[in-house]
């Protein structure tokens, strides 16, 4: 079983050294299988993410719907004029991924295919700060992975259940933890950058235009990237938020289950209820305009 | 609220986009259902059912079950391209329509299939969220069937001393039965079953199975 709470994975991190470490061990003991390669399969994971970044980067497409397409390019061929180059990086990559999910191309759902941008984005570009080698990257992903199952083991990981939050959310959540560690922040304030990132999303509903994963769903992957860097920010700086992660994740469950159906993937309220969504909806094969009117 | 097998299904699958409910796990039920037929199917007809029916072309949940029938697995990038593959790959006849199916999960398809031998079936199953299926209908026949372990379908007659002699045949070559469902049309006619086991059944065993009285067919079913 996977870890249930962030308490015991932490225990466990104190005893193996780090979260990424932990989550290791505990996947071999499961499931049977080497550490060795359990790291390999992860590796070719992160093969995945980093294959589908660089498509995404190139591809100014659209997708099927023409909703979609071609904003990870904007991105990279400006230069960045309020983030720095690193920020401008992850959420670009965050939005290649997502726009990759969008036109039907390969990708690690992670934990969904509608938030599959968020934790590739920030892990390689903080892996490429701070000169993570390959294998800290693929352990960061794994302790972020480990965090997926403790909030799968006591909320939920999908729109339809829970929301936005359980999605891009938990997303940014397991991202900000694996940063944190990859940075050389300690397990304790791994969690807190999980905390942090959590918080800033609760009560995020899931109200997809048309019922595509499309809009908002590649924004937030952009989004859900800022919200994860700037938890891993103020963790690394010692900040500490003051709700333990285990009861903000219940606290996200909680949420999530408060939330109407309409607000969760039924395409019924929210920013899907618009009556610019209703249009476009109606009339899937019409390429949205970049920037009408405000 | 569950607890995950493994970490690689949090962060994972390898998929093709867009979602693992309308893409991926359309995928995987078209995969068992090619693997019920044994095959290629040569004719398709795919009735989507809610939020299948209203969403599912634009999450490619045709294209992703077609890919399945075709074979391709749910990180194949020719998933997104299956509607203009299935000619050369076998499938000559296809077609998708939409229609409520009644009290099922809304991510439910029925497959009318033919196979090359011309016998016609109906497979009818659920996506359930993050790439978990269940195929629900084998042709009349309710089942449970999820693709976690390797199974046997197996279309017999319903008559006494059938299931024993398939169980003891499996458990002669240490095969181990997980589940196992057992309907029929009505007493005497035609039956099915459906075993989940811990490991694959190899070829002979199938063979001998398939050879047994009153066994019409068998299927191999590949944890997918």
């Amino acid at each position: 079983m996977a870890y249930a709470s962030f308490r015991e994975l932490l225990a466990a991190a104190h005893k193996h050294g780090t979260l990424g470490r932990a989550a290791l061990a505990r996947e071999a003991e499961e499931t049977g299988t080497s550490p060795a390669a359990v790291m390999e399969r992860m590796g070719a994971s992160l093969a995945v993410m980093e294959g589908a970044i660089a498509e995404g980067l190139a591809d100014t497409s659209r997708s099927r719907s023409g909703l979609v397409g071609g904003d990870a390019a904007l991105l990279v061929s400006a230069t960045p004029r309020v983030v720095d180059a690193a920020t401008r990086d992850a959420i670009a990559a965050a939005i290649a991924v997502a726009e990759v999910n969008a036109r039907m191309g390969r990708i690690v759902a992670a934990p969904t295919g509608g938030a599959s941008g968020v934790v590739p984005g920030v892990l390689t570009v903080v892996a490429r700060r701070v000169e993570a080698d390959r294998d800290e990257t693929v352990l960061a992903l794994l302790a972020a992975a480990a965090l997926g199952g403790v909030i799968a083991a006591r909320a939920f990981l999908s729109g339809a259940a829970g929301g936005c939050q359980a999605e891009i959310g938990s997303a940014a959540a397991m991202a900000a933890l694996g940063a944190t560690e990859l940075a050389g922040g300690p397990p304790r304030a791994a969690g807190n950058a999980a905390a942090f990132a959590l918080q800033g999303q609760l009560g995020l509903v899931c109200d997809p235009v048309g019922g595509l994963v499309e809009v908002p769903c590649v924004a937030r992957n952009a989004t859900g990237t800022a919200v994860a860097l700037v938890a891993v920010e103020l963790a690394l700086a010692g900040a500490c938020f003051p709700i333990p992660l285990d009861e903000v994740v219940d606290a996200m469950s909680h949420v999530g289950r408060s939330l109407p159906p309409s607000l969760r993937e039924t395409a019924v309220g929210g920013l899907a209820g618009t009556p610019t969504a209703r249009a476009l909806a109606a009339q899937p094969d019409r390429p949205a305009d970049r920037c009408t009117e405000a | 609220m569950t607890r995950q097998r493994s970490l690689f299904e949090i962060i994972g699958p390898v998929m093709v986009g867009p979602s693992s409910s309308h893409t991926a796990g359309a995928c995987r039920l078209g995969g068992l259902a090619r693997a019920i037929l044994g095959g290629t199917p040569c004719a398709a007809r795919l009735t989507l059912h809610g939020s299948f029916a209203k969403t599912g072309r634009g999450h490619g949940t045709d294209r992703a079950l077609v890919a399945g029938l075709l074979g391709y697995a749910p990180d194949d990038v020719r998933l997104k391209d299956a509607l203009e593959l299935a000619e050369g790959e076998g499938l000559a006849a296809l077609a998708i329509d939409e229609a409520d199916l009644g009290d099922v999960h809304p991510n439910t398809a029925r497959l009318e299939l033919t196979d090359a031998q011309g016998r016609e079936w109906v497979v009818q199953g659920s996506s359930l969220g993050g790439g978990d299926v269940e195929v629900t209908l084998v042709d009349d026949f309710p089942v449970q069937l999820t693709g976690e372990l390797p199974a046997l379908v197996v279309v017999h007659h319903d008559q006494p001393g059938v299931v024993a002699a398939v169980t003891a045949r499996l458990a002669a070559d240490v095969i181990n039965i997980a589940g196992m469902q057992v309907s029929r049309e009505q007493r005497g006619a035609r039956a099915l079953m459906v075993i989940e086991t811990d490991e694959p059944v190899p070829d002979e065993v199938a063979a001998s199975l398939a050879a047994l009285e009153g066994v019409a067919e068998v299927r191999r079913i590949p944890a997918v």
